[in-house]
This record gives C-alpha cells, sequence and structure tokens, in this order.
C-alpha cells in the first residue's frame, strides 16, 4: 500500500528536498517510522520526548486532524493523502 | 430594526437555507450571513467586546492607543468601534494581504506597520509584541488570547443560532484565533447533547509556512481542542471553488475563507448522508467577497483564479 507524504520546506532537508515521499503503514505510527528509514531524522522532528506529536506540527489525513482521529494510532489505508503542517497563527478572515 | 447607534447595530445577522446545495430534505444546510455585520464580517463581535472589556477593565480611556496583529478583519471592526470612542489604533499586518484591506482599514481611520510576508500572520503577532514592549502605555487588546473575543460569540453568535436552529446538529467555522468556535462551541454543547463543532482551517503555500524552526510555531492561547469535533486543513483550490458554488448556486457573495468553511460543511453532510442520519448544519459565511476582488479569485477560470491566489493570505 502507498500512502503521499507531503512534507512542509522547513523539513525538506530531510527529504533531499522533495516536497512529497511515497510510504507505507496501517497507523500514521507505522508509516513515521517507514518514512524514516529512509528520510533518517524526520520522525524525531515530528515526535517529542514523551512520545506524542509535537506540540507545533499538525498533521493531517486527507486534510483531518489525525488529533482527531487518534494521533499517532491513526488508521491508514492505500492511496491516503498525509499532510504534514507547522502549527502558524491562522488567518480565517482574522 | 432600530438601534441607538451603529455599534448597537452589531450581530442580529440572518441565518439562510441553501436549498440547492443542501444534499437532501433531512441533511440542510445553513449560513450565518455574518458580512452583515456594521463593517461586513464577523469580527464586529470580538471587537466590540474586547474594546468594551477593556474599558470596563479600566486599561481604555478616550485618547488610549489600542494595538493589534491582524490580517484585516479585526482591525477593520476595530478601527471602526474606536473612531466611535475615541481611541488611535495602531494595526500589524502582514504585507501580503489584499488592498482593499489596508484602504478600509485607513478610511476608518487606522494606522497601518507591516510585517513581511513570510511567516503570515506568525510574524504580525511577534512584530506586535516588539511594539507593545516598546510601548507600555498602549492597549493592544490581543484577539488570539482575549477572553472577550470567545466570549462575544457564546454571548451573541451561539443563542442567535440556537434561536434561529433549535434543531441544529453541526457548527461550521473557520479557525484562526479559534474564538469563534470557542465561544459557539461552549455555548451549544451546553445545550445542545451530541452537536459537532466542525473547524476548517486555511492551507496556505509553502511561503507562509517559511518558519526558521518547528520550535516557532504558534498556537492561540484562546485555543481548546477539547471543544471541537473534528478540525480540517483546507487549501486555496477547494475554497476557490467552494466560493463560487456559493455564489453560483445559492447568490451569495462570500470571502473566500468561507469557501474553505462550505467545503468542511458539506464534508460533513456527505457523512450524514451516508450515515443515514438527519442534520441541520450551520456554517458561518464571515465576510463578503467585495475586498478580495482585487485576488482574482471571482474573474476568469477557477484555475486562473487558483495561480492568482497562490502565496496570497487569502484568509
Amino acid at each position: 500500500m502507498a500512502v503521499q507524504v507531503k512534507v512542509p520546506t522547513i523539513l525538506r532537508t530531510y527529504t533531499g528536498g522533495a516536497k512529497a515521499v511515497e510510504a507505507s503503514g496501517d497507523t500514521l505510527d507505522a508509516l513515521l517510522s517507514d518514512v524514516d528509514s529512509r528520510h533518517e531524522g524526520l520522525r524525531g522532528r515530528l515526535i517529542s520526548e514523551d512520545g506524542s506529536l509535537h506540540r507545533f506540527v499538525n498533521v493531517y489525513i486527507n486534510n483531518e486532524d489525525v488529533r482527531f482521529l487518534g494521533a499517532l494510532e491513526a488508521p491508514l489505508k492505500d492511496g491516503d493523502t498525509v499532510t504534514i503542517l507547522p502549527a502558524v497563527a491562522g488567518g480565517s478572515a482574522s | 430594526m432600530r438601534f441607538d447607534s451603529l455599534v448597537d447595530s452589531v450581530g442580529h445577522t440572518p441565518l439562510v437555507g441553501l436549498p440547492h446545495l443542501s444534499p437532501s430534505a433531512d441533511v440542510r444546510l445553513w449560513a450565518k450571513l455574518e458580512q452583515n455585520n456594521p463593517t461586513g464580517s464577523i469580527k464586529d463581535r470580538p471587537a466590540l467586546w474586547m474594546v468594551a472589556a477593556a474599558e470596563k477593565e479600566g486599561r481604555l480611556q478616550p485618547g488610549s492607543t489600542v494595538l493589534e496583529p491582524t490580517s484585516g478583519n479585526t482591525g477593520i471592526s476595530l478601527a471602526m468601534v474606536c473612531a466611535q470612542r475615541g481611541y488611535r489604533l495602531v494595526c500589524v499586518m502582514p504585507e501580503n494581504t489584499s488592498s482593499e484591506r489596508r484602504q478600509l482599514l485607513l478610511m476608518w481611520g487606522a494606522e497601518i506597520v507591516s510585517s513581511p510576508a513570510a511567516g503570515g500572520s506568525n510574524e504580525a503577532v511577534a512584530v506586535a509584541k516588539r511594539i507593545a514592549a516598546e510601548h507600555p502605555d498602549w492597549v493592544m487588546l490581543y484577539q488570539y488570547g482575549n477572553p472577550a473575543n470567545w466570549v462575544s460569540h457564546y454571548e451573541s453568535t451561539g443563542p442567535e443560532l440556537l434561536a434561529d436552529l433549535p434543531t441544529i446538529t453541526h457548527f461550521v467555522a473557520g479557525l484562526g484565533t479559534t474564538g469563534t468556535l470557542m465561544g459557539v462551541g461552549r455555548f451549544l454543547r451546553e445545550q445542545v447533547p451530541g452537536v459537532k463543532i466542525v473547524a476548517a482551517e486555511p492551507q496556505y503555500g509553502d511561503l507562509v509556512y517559511g518558519l526558521r524552526n518547528i520550535d516557532e510555531g504558534f498556537i492561540p492561547e484562546l485555543y481548546d481542542a477539547s471543544v471541537l469535533t473534528t478540525r480540517y486543513s483546507i487549501d486555496h483550490v477547494d475554497a476557490l471553488r467552494r466560493t463560487r458554488q456559493l455564489v453560483e448556486q445559492e447568490g451569495i457573495f462570500a470571502g473566500i475563507s468561507t469557501g474553505g468553511i462550505l467545503h468542511a460543511a458539506l464534508a460533513q453532510a456527505d457523512k450524514a448522508i451516508a450515515a443515514g442520519e438527519r442534520a441541520d448544519i450551520a456554517f458561518v459565511v464571515c465576510d463578503g467577497g467585495w475586498k478580495y476582488l482585487s485576488t482574482g479569485a471571482y474573474s476568469g477560470t477557477l484555475e486562473e483564479a487558483q495561480e492568482a491566489l497562490e502565496g496570497q493570505l487569502w484568509a
């Protein structure tokens, strides 16, 4: 199974500049481990010492925030898109 | 309806059904028309509540200077309220926001300090915090952390929605300061068991996420994830498509962030249909489309508009 992982500018040093990489895994946790096997260090930037998602990192599966889908245990299926973004001050007509 | 002054007329906006975009008689969409506020956006509510709270606390006196990081609408609302109450307003805004917003701010008497486009609102917040430190006598209302922001929606937007739509099952709004979702969300959760509170967050291009380090990220102090049922990140492609659908099919001429909110509302409608459940989904129309005409969002093909919007702060 293949999942597309979109990587933000700030983390592309780990992917040789690539905006997106392919990976596999039944859960977000497994997917990030798979990504890390080819792009070493990336996982460590997304997960904090206590093992949870970094406070200032948002991860979305098909545009839905994984924190509402089970966080690292969020299930994945073939063809899903995972988007990683740093948390920034939103606009929302603010 | 009659009011003593323009400021007193904030709120009381219409809730209108979407007969063409609603998927069925049992799954219906409802638009809360916040562009009907005095300066044309939902931000009139938090602006008025934040100023009133600062007055009550004695932080504002006639002649005071108010400082605020804002990408537009909050600044415009504050400019109107401050001008009416006799305060000077200084707004810090990213240089890549639309020219209409700048013109409106200046027209209502605000002064503008530009912050770099790279970094978006993050950078505006940082610049405003620096200026505040240099001018201890200025009052930063700080919409991202001021409880009066969410309280304005808890006391006005939420009760209006429930009065107009007692059968409400979903509330969908944009996630920026998080004030709308926190305020309406808390109110509805107290009143409507099982109500779903859904956030639509704008997803920008790479430029806006140009942080030097993940640790420089920003989460509004007002944000409490436990209020939300779920949260979507919507890019400008989907937001634009829905913004166009809204005006073409329902006649509602809205700003681009509203298209993103509609996209999230329709995703919830699909889920309700799939689950065979009835739904009354209310969503926020944050503002009208007027301020975004110069972005090219409403002219030419969808592809041309998408290209024009790339790299702009469209919400």
